[in-house]
């Protein structure tokens, strides 16, 4: 029964509990759906059905012994790029085509803590710099909305999969957008949390002052879920944070009278889709109608974001990626002396756009450019947290687009690379401030294809951004439209 | 050849003596331990894996710091320092670069002429140490256990003038970091490395010289002769109207000359960067106080107090400062020994003495002997009362060494104890007269020799145990004529 693979999580949750499913049926009813839809969607790396059925029976012997973890027997994905013991971690590259982690990250830890079941791997820009999957070694995940088009990415697996109903909910990585921009482009709900708020251990980094990883769902209310279950501080990552995880679900009132909105002017700019800039500015009046105020701001620096994210993140990656060297794991091309086993190993194993980043940041950091480059941009970066904790002292959250175009074509933009880092050119900034931002949807474009609206909140404060993000949502319908992927189905019901 | 003045600089990395590694919680002692066994996601670099800085290294390095009179700053940041190489797992090391946890130090060492001088500690840093390669003839293998242990590392200002010098401050820094507990620094094992920077410049110029890198200093005999020859070397090149070519040198053992091992002509380029997986250590002055508090006194400082306080000569005194262990020994055997009325000096002479002697015999460490101080304070005592003979006190120190058992209950076990009874040698001294008439007429008639026979005698009858200065004045007495 295909249905069952478009539950909610919380949907799905009271089903389960209330015996009326059981959690073999549920994954078994997911895992029929990814082998009916994913030849076209591609959303997997790596699909792991029998450790997922064998997760679900332990997860209904749980419950059968009066086990009610939060989240005991939900069929979930993981993005590849975080490690997951004993199941390929290739992070979408040829260099890590073979390398199986012998750990897990602690996020993973804390699923299985709370009784989820793990469906595999899905699909990422190579070590997820990119915006559209199609920086995948491996192949370009598919929009479900329209299969000629990108999910968005790096987390475009993830999304994907949520948005196909090829998992309840993912996990997806964010470094400048990477959760974000898919969770707008496929529709559904993805999260970025603040920098500190969920542990890095196991996943594999891209850009370690901005990698975060955050939950991509259905609706808020699953994804606040999943947020408040991988939460937490963690003494392996040293730059988690021991701020007390709050209670999502109770911030999720439906209520934002008395809450103040701002609208950031520097997010509306030549270039929008307009119908991605008519949405957003509707969904601020539905939040006014219920009782907001809203107030326009400046976030003044934000036009330096994107160069100064592209000096910064690269010039970590250019560091981070450099162990992969062919010596311990992962492709190794051995060749008559060290440094063309380097080459060839790396020549090899990296595509362009991962080796056109290790240059960028390499040649940022090099002596006579440090200053000019990796320096400059780091105090850009200061400037634009101060941009934002301005405007987040008079403002609860910020409204903005998340993306400035809805989901575009495969192979339309991808041989311009200026113009994919323009993708994220509303969500960098946040990341560059390490601040919380969440995408919903909020419409959809003249072509059917979904629209998503951003909400920025302050350090720490996901609570407020779940509890706007939820009023709005409880408030529209967008959330209840499902991708007519098999031709039978247009909307959902729940 | 011209007359030229040596500037020397050195670079000294030292293991810590940490429980766990720098950035994970493999053990820090993998000595001999089966190669890549004592290793986890964090020291192989597996990806995804994250450094947790080691607080134990980050108190040592600031103990260091402070025994090195340096400046503590209260913010450090650790930073990668970027290059490829089999033996660094990450592709880069976390080190310490623009922001290090102590700067601007200083200590002293005593010059060949016997002034003390001041050398100028630049900085103190913690970084990772690298895995261990081994090159075989076809292929090279690298073993991690010892990646990412605690390295400290002491960079000087280019203070010292003499390859004497330069031993003169690793062996004072060893001694340093010895008592401050934090590393082994055994140059042989490789806990401690030194790497020195040398340039000429004629005599009364005020410029500097090209300097040269020599690594490869295994030793202080290594550091003492590297140098020598390096400095000639430059001199002869200088002499010959050469230029010196900045270059990184090591010194071969074998060939007992320094070898070029890369040109420095174009400098590496390490791209250092602040390590974005560790906030930057924020170190508290109140805990930097703490630390200052529980400094132990320093080796120059206890030696002068060993002269002032305890009347010893200023050789035996650095004899006794030298290891930590033997002074603190040394300390608590005066102690124990002031209490029963024997001088410091005696407790000195003891020590350096038979107690060395034992220690070399056994090749063993001072904790590793069973003698408490109060035991060796007693034994002493009962050498200088008089209680026992000299050779039964070397009897007796042994055994204690062995055993573990206090001196008294040796010498009571093993009768021991020297008979200065005067009633006892009397009656014994009277009976071998009484049988012995031919040697004493022998002695009367004038030769006097007989009396060590007759000593040798009591000796034997009394198995050593007899008091000499008695024994002598009783047949003296009475073999009077």
């Amino acid at each position: 029964m295909s249905d069952l693979a478009r539950l909610t999580i919380q949907e799905a949750r009271s089903l389960l509990s209330r015996g009326e499913i059981s959690s073999v049926e549920l994954t078994q009813a997911v895992l029929d759906r990814i082998l009916d839809l994913d030849n076209a969607v591609k959303a997997y790396l790596t699909l792991a059905p029998d450790l997922a059925l064998e997760q679900a029976a332990e997860a209904d012997r749980n419950r059968a012994n009066g086990g009610a973890s939060p989240l005991l027997g939900i069929p979930l994905a993981i993005k590849d790029i975080i490690s997951l013991e004993g199941l390929p971690a290739t992070c979408g590259s040829r260099i890590l085509e073979d390398y199986v982690p012998p750990y897990s990250a602690t996020v993973v830890e804390k699923l299985r803590a709370a009784g989820a079941v793990i469906l595999g791997k899905t699909n990422t820009d190579e070590f997820a710099m990119g915006s559209s999957t199609e920086n995948s070694a491996y192949f370009t995940t598919r929009n479900p909305w329209d299969l000629d088009r990108v999910p968005g990415g790096s987390s475009g697996g993830s999304a994907a999969a949520v948005a196909a109903g090829m998992a309840l909910g993912a996990l997806g990585s964010d470094t400048g957008g990477s959760v974000r921009q898919p969770a707008a482009l496929c529709g559904v709900v993805g999260i970025k949390p603040t920098y500190g708020r969920v542990s890095r251990w196991g996943l594999v980094a891209f850009a370690s002052s901005l990698d975060q990883i955050g939950p991509l769902a259905r609706t808020v209310s699953d994804a606040a879920l999943l947020l408040g279950t991988i939460a937490g501080y963690d003494p392996r990552d040293s730059t988690s944070v021991d701020v007390p995880v709050a209670g999502y679900a109770a911030a999720l009132t439906g209520d934002v009278r008395g809450l103040r909105i701002g609208v950031p002017q520097e997010y509306f700019i030549a270039g929008i889709q307009p119908e991605v800039e008519s949405a957003v500015r509707a969904a601020v009046e539905t939040l006014a109608g219920l009782g907001a105020e809203v107030v326009d701001v400046s976030l003044p620096h934000t036009e330096y974001a994107l160069p100064a994210y592209y000096l910064i993140a690269p010039a970590e990656a250019s560091a981070n990626l450099a162990r992969f060297d062919g010596m311990r794991y992962g492709l190794s091309l051995p060749a008559d002396d060290l440094w063309e086993t380097y080459r060839r190993t790396r020549g090899q194993g990296f595509g362009p756009e991962v080796k056109r980043r290790i240059m960028l940041g390499t040649y940022a950091l090099s002596a006579g450019y440090y200053d000019a480059y990796y320096l400059k941009a780091s105090q850009v970066r200061t400037l634009i947290r101060r941009d934002f904790d301005q405007a987040l002292e008079h403002c609860d959250v910020l409204l903005a687009p998340t993306a400035p175009t809805t989901a575009f074509k495969v192979g339309e933009i991808a041989g311009d690379p200026l113009q994919m880092y323009l993708q994220d050119i509303f969500t960098l900034a946040l990341s560059l401030a390490g601040l919380p931002g969440l995408s919903l949807p909020c419409g959809f474009d003249g072509e059917g294809l979904p629209i998503g609206l951003q909400v920025m909140g302050r350090a720490f404060d996901e609570a407020t951004v779940l509890r706007v993000a939820h009023a709005y949502e409880q408030a529209t319908e967008w959330h209840r439209r499902a991708p007519a992927l098999d031709g039978s189905e247009g909307t959902r019901g729940g | 050849m011209a007359d030229y003045q040596a500037i020397i600089g050195m670079e000294v990395h030292a293991q810590l003596l940490t429980r766990s590694k720098m950035f994970c919680g493999c053990s820090a002692d993998a000595f001999g331990a089966q190669p890549n066994t004592n290793v986890c996601p964090v020291c192989l670099a597996l990806p995804g894996a994250l450094p947790v800085a080691n607080r134990r290294a980050v108190e040592q390095t600031v103990t260091v710091g402070l025994a090195l009179n340096c400046q503590i700053n209260e913010t450090a940041v650790f930073s990668r320092k970027n290059y490829f190489y089999p033996d660094l797992p990450k592709g880069y090391q976390i080190s310490m670069y623009d922001f290090p946890l102590c700067q601007h130090g200083w200590v002293e060492i005593e010059s060949p002429d016997g002034a003390q001088k001041r050398i100028r500690i630049r900085r103190v840093h913690l970084e990772e140490d690298t895995a261990k390669s081994y090159h075989m003839v076809e292929r090279t293998l690298v073993d991690f256990n010892r990646a990412g242990l605690p390295l400290i590392e002491i960079v000087t200002e280019p203070d010292l003038r003499s390859p004497e010098e330069a031993r003169q401050y690793l062996m004072g820094l060893r001694t340093v970091l010895r008592y401050l507990g934090v590393s082994s620094a055994d140059m042989e094992k490789g806990a401690m490395r030194c790497e020195a920077n040398v340039s000429l410049r004629p005599a009364g110029s005020d410029e500097l010289g090209t300097k040269v890198e020599v690594k490869n200093l295994n030793s202080f005999r290594a550091v003492k002769q590297a140098l020598a020859y390096e400095i000639e070397r430059q001199a002869e090149a200088l002499d010959a109207g050469q230029r010196v070519r900045q270059v990184t040198m090591g010194w071969s053992e074998a060939r007992g000359q320094t070898v070029e091992q890369r040109a420095k002509e174009e400098s590496e380029d390490y791209r250092y960067f602040p390590e974005p997986d560790l906030p930057r250590l924020q170190v508290a002055p109140a805990w930097v106080e703490e630390l200052r508090a529980a400094l132990p006194e320093m080796p120059d400082v206890l030696q002068k107090r060993f002269v002032a306080e305890y009347g010893l000569s200023p050789l035996e005194a650095s004899v006794l400062v030298d290891d930590r262990n033997v002074a603190d020994y040394f300390i608590r055997t005066t102690e124990a020994a002031v209490e029963r009325a024997i001088p410091p000096r005696i407790v000195a002479n003891w020590i350096t003495g038979d107690f060395f002697r034992l220690l070399k015999a056994r090749d063993g460490e001072i904790s590793d002997l069973q003698i408490t101080p109060a035991a060796l304070a007693e034994l002493i005592r009962l050498v200088e009362r008089q209680e026992i003979t000299a050779s039964s006190g070397k009897t007796v120190l042994e055994e204690m060494a062995a055993t573990g058992r206090p001196p008294g209950e040796i010498v009571r076990e093993r009768r021991l104890g020297q008979i200065s009874d005067q009633e006892v040698l009397d009656q014994i001294v009277g009976e071998l007269i009484a049988a012995h008439p031919e040697e004493v007429a022998t002695y009367r008639a004038g030769k006097e020799t007989v009396l060590q026979w007759f000593m040798g005698q009591v000796m034997r009858a009394t198995r050593g145990k007899a008091d000499p200065q008695v024994v002598l004045s009783l047949l003296e007495e009475k073999l009077k004529p």
